[in-house]
């Protein structure tokens, strides 16, 4: 079988995603022997021009991480699903946003504001932000600019394949490598990961789910064994897809949802309400009340990792989405 | 007639780095700009968050130190909850960290460093990289690398639930401790790790420092500037990287400040620049004078070197000896070659190693008293740890339910901005002359800014290539003239 090319590319992301493929260790040598790495910008030439020359095709699979949110971003997301026979949306930040996407819930005039004039630490008197294009007094010099918006990857291209996590797990990217060297792809728009809710897969105990009082996880003593959601901490698993063999609930801390919603969850903070609203051990009102209130920043934990993918999208000015 | 040469690396720096050369009607260089051109905004929208959520949220800003952040922010929530660790709970997040190092060190030296020494400056582009370096010391070295890189992200995961992005951090503790089982084997690793730090001294030793032209090299005046120094201290004024005190030095090694996480305003302000994302750093008693180097600008440098520098030591013995070999042979302290920063990150290497196995030996590492539970009304806190880059500060307010009011943010990179600017700028002085430029001008001046390791993911480049870079000349019309892509 002839050498597959293979692409890892990233925008908005933070390198995390970059490091999870380099943790298969050994395996990497199994990538080495299967591929060409025709395109790696931190590691080969990631030149846009030098991609552009590619025949459309070329790529045979392309392991796309991080969000758009730079006009070259999005750019480079069309370059490459024309140039890439498999487009695969790799990590929590390409499927959904992912903690970038925190940033929908502000414009960018508010993010501007606070990173340079507000900050404690800040000594800027002139009220001095970065500028599209700037004359020094050599010249000119450009920056990038910023949408008001974080998009998914989805959100601007077609997607065929998707790996979530934040970063994926090495078995996950083991499965997906061993799929493309088999030539044994699963049906366009799969997500290569568990089909069920995390809590299928989460090993802690789990028997009457009826809740008087949410506490947050700093307030308590976790019990090692019981389901956290059973002891009033908030936790993503029942709205959020399984294959991460529980990370984060297996050193006691609640799941905040990096694989994003699981199959059959049109919206993860809709499925989050509903599970909530069905563990709420009380049928009067106003003590329905007070318990609701213990839970805090209901959207930014239920949306952690998918603002972006949500319904909502983004927070809403003056009624209407912008 | 005034030419305009562009940098453009695709390199990983929360976001990627642009370098911009201007020349005068010599063809001598006027000026340089390394562009930061990203902007994330984590300081707003960490806004409403609860604050105990932030170090799952934070350690998102770099997935090759994530664990800089997560402990960081935990430490400031420690303050923001005014509660403290038990000793348990601060011995595991210093055994994380401490792995956290050894990957991160590891794969900065190896991928991305040992290129321009083992191979040399001068090497082909082709060959320079992790593939050339391992082809020239022998694969056997190549296995120990990744095998001791994995060694450090499994200890990092048995802690933090996973190693990229742990989970692990809480006001007043963690939230797991280790049994005996998991403790007896980082204590392996951790004796393996002491021993892979020791050959990594050794083919230092024998590549750079038996090369009389590389070390001519590091002492030259091409990767020199004089600055500041920053770092964290121990009550011995050793080096540490999870806690201790905030030391300055000047340019003669003397004291200049040493201060508490809690007072970092008082000493640190930072200047924006309209062609970048990134601020600017400095030291407030000193002033911002702009980007010139001596006693009389603020400007500082953290990370390896910087600790070096404002330590009297290190607090495990073979990193002692390192310590002691480096400044015998580079002259004394403070040493301001840039180029050092590599010899300085191997030391470090070893020091971690070193109190890694400490710590898996400890008694108190496997007791269950890892959290005390916050009492206190939640308002502000600094939280500070020596990311393998250097100092990073995070600072929340939070109003009496927890809620995030502000935060703000001082990362590793950020505090070399300034220098880093200076150093690529010197470089590009002594290296372009009457308008030459020469292909190898290219990865000279790449060297200059590499050494501070600029939160590039340096992981990454253990396969083949380097980052690419770009060359574009305009003349005073802006017409590309001249264009170098290597």
């Amino acid at each position: 079988m002839p050498k597959l090319n293979l692409a890892v590319y990233w925008t908005a992301a933070c390198g995390g995603c970059d490091v999870s493929i380099l943790d298969i260790d050994e395996k990497i040598l199994q990538v080495g022997e299967l591929a060409n790495i025709v395109l790696w910008p931190l590691a080969a030439d990631g030149k846009y021009e030098d991609v552009e020359k590619m025949e459309d095709g070329a790529i045979d699979v392309c392991l796309f991480n991080g969000a758009i949110r730079l006009s070259e971003q999005e750019e480079m997301a069309r370059l490459l699903r024309r140039k890439s026979k498999i487009l695969i949306a790799y990590g929590s930040c390409a499927c959904f946003g992912g903690i970038p996407g925190l940033a929908n819930f502000f414009t960018k005039e508010e993010i501007v504001d606070r990173v340079y004039k507000d900050t404690p630490s800040t000594d800027n008197a002139e009220g001095m932000v970065p500028l599209a294009t700037v004359q020094v007094p050599e010249g000119e010099l450009s920056l990038p600019e910023f949408y008001n918006d974080v998009f998914t990857l989805p959100q601007v291209v077609e997607v065929d394949y998707y790996i979530p996590g934040c970063p994926p797990p090495v078995d996950l990217i083991v499965r997906a490598i061993d799929a493309i060297a088999t030539n044994k792809l699963p049906p366009k728009g799969t997500v290569i990961a568990g089909q069920k809710a995390l809590c299928h897969e989460c090993g802690r105990v789990k028997e009457d789910k009826k809740v008087k009082e949410f506490k947050r996880p700093h307030e308590v003593e976790v019990d090692p064994e019981k389901c956290l959601l059973e002891q009033g901490i908030i936790c993503c698993g029942p709205a959020t897809r399984g294959g991460c063999g529980g990370r984060c609930t297996g050193v006691n801390m609640p799941c905040r949802g990096c694989f994003g919603p699981a199959a059959e969850v049109l919206d993860e903070g809709a499925k989050m309400v509903g599970a909530i609203a069905s563990i709420i051990d009380s049928a009067d009102p106003e003590e329905i009340k007070k318990i609701n209130k213990m839970i805090v920043d209901p959207a930014g934990t239920f949306y952690r990792f998918g603002l972006p993918n949500s319904m909502l999208r983004r927070k809403r000015k003056e009624g209407k989405v912008s | 007639m005034l030419k305009k040469i562009s940098i453009d690396p695709i390199t990983r720096l929360e976001g990627h780095g642009k370098i911009d050369i201007f020349l005068n009607d010599e063809g001598n260089v006027e000026n340089a700009y390394l562009q930061i051109p990203e902007l994330r905004g984590f300081e707003k929208f960490c806004e409403g968050r609860p604050a105990e959520e932030l170090p799952r949220i934070v350690s998102r800003i770099c997935g090759v130190c994530p664990e800089a952040h997560h402990l960081a922010s935990t430490k400031a929530l420690d303050a923001v909850w005014s509660v403290e660790p038990t000793p348990t709970a601060k011995k595991l997040r210093e055994l994380m960290y401490c792995a956290h190092i050894i990957h991160s060190h590891t794969a900065h030296f190896y991928a991305l460093a040992a290129p321009d020494f083992v191979l040399g400056p001068d090497a082909k582009p082709e060959e320079r990289n992790i593939l050339g370096v391992i082809a020239k010391v022998g694969l056997e070295i190549g296995k120990e690398v990744i095998k001791h890189r994995s060694y450090a992200q499994q200890i990092q995961a048995i802690i933090g639930g996973k190693a990229t992005h742990p989970v692990c951090g809480l006001p007043g503790g963690m939230s797991k401790g280790l049994n005996e089982d998991e403790r007896k084997d980082i204590e392996e690793k951790a004796k393996s790790c002491v021993k892979f730090a020791k050959l990594s001294l050794k083919i230092f030793e024998d590549v750079v420092l038996k090369n009389k032209s590389y070390v001519e090299l590091i002492q030259g005046e091409v990767y020199r500037i004089n600055t500041y120094f920053m770092g964290l201290v121990d009550e011995n004024n050793k080096v540490n990287f999870y806690d201790g005190k905030v030391r300055v030095v000047d340019q003669e090694g003397k004291e200049f400040a040493k201060f508490d996480a809690q007072e970092y305003l008082d000493h640190i302000a930072e200047h924006v620049e309209p062609w970048t994302y990134l601020k600017f750093p400095y030291l407030k008693k000193v002033g911002w004078k702009g980007f010139v180097d001596g006693v009389d600008s603020g400007i500082y440098r953290v990370g390896p070197l910087a600790r070096l520098n404002v330590a009297d030591g290190m607090a495990t013995p073979m990193a002692q000896e390192a310590y002691e070999r480096m400044y015998e042979t580079l002259g004394k302290k403070p040493v301001q070659a840039t180029l050092a920063y590599h010899w300085a990150r191997l030391v470090e290497l070893m020091y971690a190693a070193e109190r890694l196995l400490e710590l898996a030996v400890d008694e108190a590492i496997t007791s269950k008293d890892i959290r005390r539970l916050p009492t206190a009304t939640p308002s502000e806190g600094v939280g500070i740890v020596e990311a393998p880059r250097g100092t990073l500060f995070h600072h929340y307010r939070t109003d009496a339910n927890g809620m995030i009011e502000k935060v703000n943010l001082i990362v590793a990179t950020g505090n070399n901005n300034a220098a880093m600017n200076m150093s690529v700028k010197k470089a590009a002085q002594e290296l372009i002359k009457n308008g030459q430029v020469e292909q190898g001008l290219l990865n000279m001046v790449e060297m200059a800014f590499r050494a501070y390791d600029p939160c590039m993911a340096c992981a990454t480049h253990s396969l083949p290539g380097q980052m690419p870079l770009e060359i574009r000349i305009f003349d005073a019309e802006k017409t590309l003239c001249h264009k170098i892509i290597r």
